[in-house]
Order: C-alpha cells, then sequence, then structure tokens
C-alpha cells in the first residue's frame, strides 16, 4: 500500500479540465494488505467527502455502467457516470455490410429489445426507399405482434432485476420465468430467441410458423394472470413502497430539459407515446391507453411499466384479429429477399422449391437471387430518421444513404444513452442505498447505450 | 464508400458490375435544395422562423424537403439563434431535442466535410425537424446547444469522440465511447474498420473492409 499527495496538473494542459482550485487530495493506492489499514489511515473528520467507483463490475449496475459516487458519509453529493465499456463499432460495422445484412447488426444493440432496434432501422430504410405504401398491411401487423411481445419481455427483465437488486428475488424468478415464455414463442416465429433480425427491409424474414396464433392466443390469459400476481406482490408490499416511493423524483420539466422519453416521462404525468402521437407500423388503428402516473419517482415508474404489460395485451390480442392471409413481403423484387425461408432437417435455410426454382428453371432467377444476395439493392441518396416507441422510450436510426449498396451512416439514437443522463439528478442528495433504484428504474440496457 | 481506384479482392477496379442489375452508373444525385412551397406544415414552420428569427436569410443555407422530412443547412454563426427561436417561439416549440449524429462527407463539394445533424421534435405540433452544420476538418468547431438543450451533453460528446466535431461552450467535452486515450475519430470514413482475415474451409475470407464493394 503507497499513500501519496495528489496534485493535479491536468487542468493545465487540458482546456477541457475542470478549472476549480481544489484539486489535490490523498490517493490510496491498495494492492494487498489488511483493509483495515486502509480504512484507519483516514481520518474521519478530515476527509469527509470519498470517492467510490461504483462499477463497471457491479452487479447492479445493468451491465458495465460506471458510477464515480463523491460520498459523505451514506449520502451522494456528486455523481458522474462513464459509459463506453460494451463500446463494439456496430454502426461503422453497418457501413460495411449492405442495407439487409445491417439489420443482423442492429439487432445487436438493445439486446432486451432487438426488434425495436430493427423495425426503426427499416422504418428509416423503407422511407428511403419511398416504399412506405407499399408494404403489406400483414407486415405491419405481424411487427406490431412481435414488438408488444418483446416490450412485455422487457419490461418483465426490468421487473425482475429491479426487484432482485432491493431484495425481491421472488420477483427475479417470476419475471425470468415469464420472460421464458415469451422467448420461446419469439423463437418459434422468428427462428431465435433474441438478437432476431427478423425485421427487414420491405417486410419480415419469414411467415408465423403454423401453431403461432394458438400459441400467442393461449399466452395472453396466462400473461394476464401473472401481472395481476406481481401487483399482488408489490405494489402494497411495503418494503417495495419503501425503496421506491419518493426515490429519484424527476418531474415533466427535468425529463423534457434532459431530453428523457419512454415510462421516465409518463411517470412524471406527461402522456407522450409515440406509438399514439406520431404512429407507426399502423398503431393508430389500435385501441389502448398511454399509461401515466403522476408522481415522477420510481414507483410511478413501476407502475406505469406494470400497466404497459397489460396494455401491450391488448395490443396483441388486437394483432391477432387483424392478422389476415396476404403477403409478408413487399411486392417489388429488386427489394424483396429472394428466397422463402423453410425448416429443414438441417435446421433454417432457402425453401427447397427456391432451390429448384433457380437451380433447375430459370436462369434469370438464378442471377437475381445472385445479385440480391451478394450485392443488395440500392437505396437513393438521403437521409431519414423514424423514431418508434422502444420499452425505454423514443429509438430512432438516423440513416443516411449515398445512393449505394450499403448504408453510409447509421446512428442510432438510443433511449437508454440519453436517459442514463438523467441519473446524477436522480441520485445526488439521496442515500447510496437509492442509487440501486434510481439506476435500476432507468431500466439502461448498456448493448444500447455503447453501440 | 465510394471506392474509386480501389482494387478490391477480385482485382476489379470501381464497380464491378456489368449485369446491368444495379442500372450501372445512374446515379441519382442528392436532392441539393428545394424551392418553395415545400408542402405540408414545412412552409408555416419555415415562415414562422423566418419572421421571427431576422438573420433568417442569412443564417439557412439552403433548405430540403425529401421524403416528407424537412432539414434546414444552418451556419453555424447562427445555430444557436435559430436553435433558441426554434424552441420559444409560440408558432414552432421544438421543445425536445432528439440528438446530435454526426456524418463524415470526404467528397462534399464545399469542402466541409463533418456535418453535424441536430433532430429536434415539436410535441406541441407533433413535428419533426433537421438541423444540418457543416464544418471543415481544419476549424472543425461548432457551438455547443448544450445551454438551450441541456440533453445536447453526452450526444455532442459522443459526435466529438466519433467525427472530431468541437463543440464550443461544452461544459465538459472528452471522450464518451473510446478511451480518454484513443487516437483519431473513429467513425469517420478514412479511418480503418479493422479485422482480420477468418479462414473458412480452406480459404481466407478478407476483413470486411477489404471484401469486394459495389459502391
Amino acid at each position: 500500500m503507497s499513500d501519496t499527495t495528489y496534485t493535479s496538473t491536468y487542468s493545465a494542459t487540458d482546456p477541457y479540465g475542470s478549472t476549480t482550485a481544489d484539486e489535490s487530495g490523498r490517493v490510496f493506492t491498495v494492492g494487498g494488505g489488511d483493509w483495515d489499514d486502509v480504512v484507519g489511515s483516514v481520518d474521519p473528520i478530515d476527509a469527509e467527502r470519498i470517492v467510490v467507483n461504483m462499477g463497471p463490475q457491479h452487479p447492479s449496475t445493468h451491465g458495465v455502467l460506471r458510477l464515480v459516487l463523491e460520498l459523505e458519509g451514506e449520502t451522494v453529493a456528486r455523481s458522474r457516470l462513464v459509459i463506453g465499456y460494451l463500446h463494439t463499432g456496430i454502426e461503422k460495422n453497418m457501413e460495411f455490410r449492405n442495407w439487409t445484412q445491417a439489420v443482423t447488426f442492429i439487432t445487436r444493440c438493445d439486446y432486451l429489445s432487438p426488434l425495436f432496434n430493427e423495425a426503426t432501422y427499416c422504418l428509416g430504410v423503407e422511407r428511403l426507399l419511398g416504399v412506405e405504401e407499399q408494404i403489406p398491411e400483414r407486415v405491419n401487423v405481424i411487427r406490431v405482434l412481435v414488438m408488444e411481445l418483446q416490450r412485455i419481455s422487457s419490461h418483465l427483465v426490468w421487473i425482475a432485476t429491479s426487484g432482485l437488486e432491493i431484495g425481491a428475488i421472488t420477483m427475479m424468478l417470476f419475471g425470468l420465468r415469464e420472460r421464458e415464455r415469451i422467448l420461446e414463442i419469439l423463437e418459434m416465429i422468428t427462428g431465435l430467441r433474441m438478437n432476431h433480425a427478423y425485421i427487414r427491409p420491405g417486410g419480415v424474414a419469414q411467415d408465423l410458423p403454423p401453431g403461432a396464433v394458438d400459441r400467442i392466443r393461449e399466452f395472453l390469459p396466462y400473461m394476464r394472470g401473472k401481472v395481476d400476481e406481481y401487483e399482488t406482490l408489490l405494489t402494497a408490499n411495503p418494503i417495495w413502497i419503501k425503496r421506491n416511493k419518493d426515490v429519484g423524483v424527476l418531474d415533466t420539466r427535468g425529463c423534457l430539459q434532459l431530453g428523457v422519453t419512454g415510462p421516465l416521462l409518463r411517470a412524471s404525468g406527461f402522456a407522450w407515446d409515440l406509438r399514439k402521437e406520431m404512429p407507426y407500423c399502423g398503431y393508430d388503428s389500435y385501441d389502448f391507453d398511454v399509461v401515466t402516473s403522476p408522481a415522477g419517482d420510481c414507483f410511478a415508474r413501476y407502475l406505469v411499466r406494470i400497466n404497459e404489460m397489460r396494455q401491450s395485451l391488448r395490443i396483441i390480442e388486437q394483432a391477432l384479429d387483424k392478422l389476415r392471409p396476404g403477403p409478408v413481403m413487399i411486392e417489388d423484387k429488386k427489394i424483396a429477399w429472394p428466397a422463402q425461408l423453410a425448416l429443414g432437417g438441417d435446421g433454417l435455410g432457402n425453401s427447397l422449391d427456391h432451390i429448384r426454382h433457380i437451380m433447375g428453371e430459370s436462369m434469370e432467377a438464378l442471377i437475381h437471387h445472385f445479385k440480391l444476395v451478394t450485392e443488395g439493392f440500392r437505396v437513393p441518396p438521403g437521409q431519414a430518421y423514424v423514431p418508434v416507441e422502444s420499452p425505454r422510450g423514443e429509438l430512432g436510426a438516423h440513416v443516411v444513404s449515398d445512393g449505394g449498396t450499403r448504408p453510409y451512416r447509421v446512428h442510432l439514437r438510443d433511449p437508454s444513452f440519453v436517459n442514463l443522463q438523467a441519473v446524477p439528478v436522480l441520485i445526488e442528495g439521496g442515500m447510496i442505498a437509492d442509487v440501486i433504484t434510481s439506476v435500476a428504474s432507468v431500466d439502461p440496457v448498456m448493448g444500447g447505450v455503447d453501440r | 464508400m465510394t471506392s474509386g481506384d480501389t482494387r478490391d479482392m477480385f482485382g476489379a477496379s470501381g464497380y464491378g458490375d456489368t449485369s446491368g442489375f444495379g442500372q450501372i452508373a445512374v446515379r441519382q444525385p442528392d436532392v441539393a435544395s428545394t424551392a418553395k412551397p415545400y408542402g405540408g406544415w414545412f412552409d408555416e414552420a419555415t415562415d414562422a422562423l423566418e419572421s421571427a428569427y431576422a438573420g433568417f436569410g442569412d443564417a439557412i443555407e439552403r433548405v430540403v424537403v425529401h421524403r416528407g422530412e424537412l432539414t434546414l443547412f444552418v451556419k453555424r454563426e447562427s445555430l444557436l439563434d435559430v436553435c433558441r427561436t426554434l424552441r420559444d417561439e409560440p408558432r414552432l416549440r421544438f421543445e425536445h431535442f432528439s440528438g446530435v449524429s454526426g456524418v463524415d462527407y470526404p467528397n462534399d463539394p464545399t469542402g466541409r466535410r463533418l456535418h453535424a445533424v441536430y433532430h429536434l421534435l415539436s410535441m406541441t405540433y407533433r413535428r419533426r425537424l433537421r438541423l444540418e452544420v457543416c464544418v471543415t476538418t481544419e476549424d472543425p468547431h461548432v457551438p455547443s446547444v448544450t445551454g438551450i438543450y441541456p440533453t445536447a451533453n453526452w450526444h455532442e460528446r459522443e459526435t466529438w469522440d466519433f467525427f472530431g466535431i468541437v463543440f464550443d461552450g461544452h461544459p465538459g467535452l472528452t471522450r464518451i465511447e473510446m478511451p480518454d486515450d484513443w487516437p483519431g475519430h473513429p467513425q469517420r470514413k478514412d479511418y480503418p474498420l479493422g479485422g482480420v482475415p477468418v479462414e473458412y474451409k480452406g480459404a481466407q475470407v478478407p476483413p470486411p473492409d477489404e471484401r469486394r464493394s459495389y459502391a
């Protein structure tokens, strides 16, 4: 253990460094030894503020978020958030794949709601192509169906992990148990439990398999009962109320200044939901309510998310009724992926009918297939921004094309990234134990934050 | 990826398509500028901005309406005034700032290759608007809008990190996604993607940025 007095010379060279005078303090480098020696060498009266690093490997930071907390006793005096530990260059990578392949990248951003990433990207590409009107009705219904299923599963992960973090371990088991049911349904429809790459420019990868509708119909009453069960467990639970009520308060004014959207904004009493206000995928034809709660604290966010699950169930039910037979890909063969997929003995692949057609019947079909798969389609130059309401708020892909077969630039406006900025407002001046609740109530997904 | 003269893995230069599938060399030009009337609420909003902000003629370089979206190209000197007017003017009310996104156009005819793209949303009127500010790499300075929209803080740090656009007046413009000591700005077009060749069934597949590009 070494003990040095640290005086910053950083501000002299760094134009963005702090200009405040007081930058010296003691730094403790702890490498083995007895922790009591470290603690004992601190004069409790002299050094009232200590800086604690929470994360990036802390289990309750929802991934690799790092919080630098300045503590006075158990009170958080100042806080700073550090992100970037999960940056994978998804946006850069997409510039080196064609428009269809890029879906498999953007789906990996926010890994709890991949279908929403795909949806906003594909809506942007479709707008640039000018084919928004040509998207078949069945595609829109299926998109709504899978997105709302995923919204429930995302909220389930939120309620499960938040419950776990403040001691409600039952909630963890319950939440993940029901999420598993949803993942099984999504696996049945898309072939994958997560990172589906199911929504594609022009439509969806494949039609609903036989039995999927019945399976979802069976799931609805089951899930409705489970949401009631969570409420029985938590809403009147004195521990849950004490840990959540009046904790991490952010009012509408603060939300708007900090660009906060989604359940946080609605939990401050402002009924802003893009599904209602600026509808996409035909959301204007569904009957559902925008859930709000006035208090702006963690408990209000819990109530909003719980009731949003109920609204999603309502939407799913209506979507099932709206399903009509029809194509699940745009008719324009210069955009539509040429192959119909089918499940074979060795997994999902091109359907045998399609292979027979291109290999045995039509040379032109083979050329067409080859060109579209290797080269892809061209998107006219321009830029588009078509956000969707993800489980965490406004999720939008800024899609730029230079007229080529690859995205020129895609930027994802991820709601977790923006909402995390509000965390210092939520936690400063509060107790360190409430940091856990507040960060959890933001529901950040670091895959989306860092991309 | 305007590959230009670079040769790809098969030795073809430029765009190697001879099938006619992609309509060979016919490239639609970018929409440069739109003339009035713009249609929809665009006229109403631009007129409101023009009457509320005296320097409109100088500030707005061009107006682009494309695919039902309105983009205003703003001179950087006027960005703050334009943003403040857009936010406060009762006929505009763009209260919500969705984000800043950088785009790098190395072949920009004016030489101002770095574009900062701002997405604004009016929750009152349910309208979306895009502002675009273009700067050169030699003088990549844009005023920070954090004083008007506090939410721009992290967005501007990200755009600095990835594109090297300096937002003057930002309270703490440091890298946000890349490590603090990272050299270069990774989302610029001249920054390599990197990667290693992969062996698959005995053949070598080159890294993604060296594979054949169809422009």
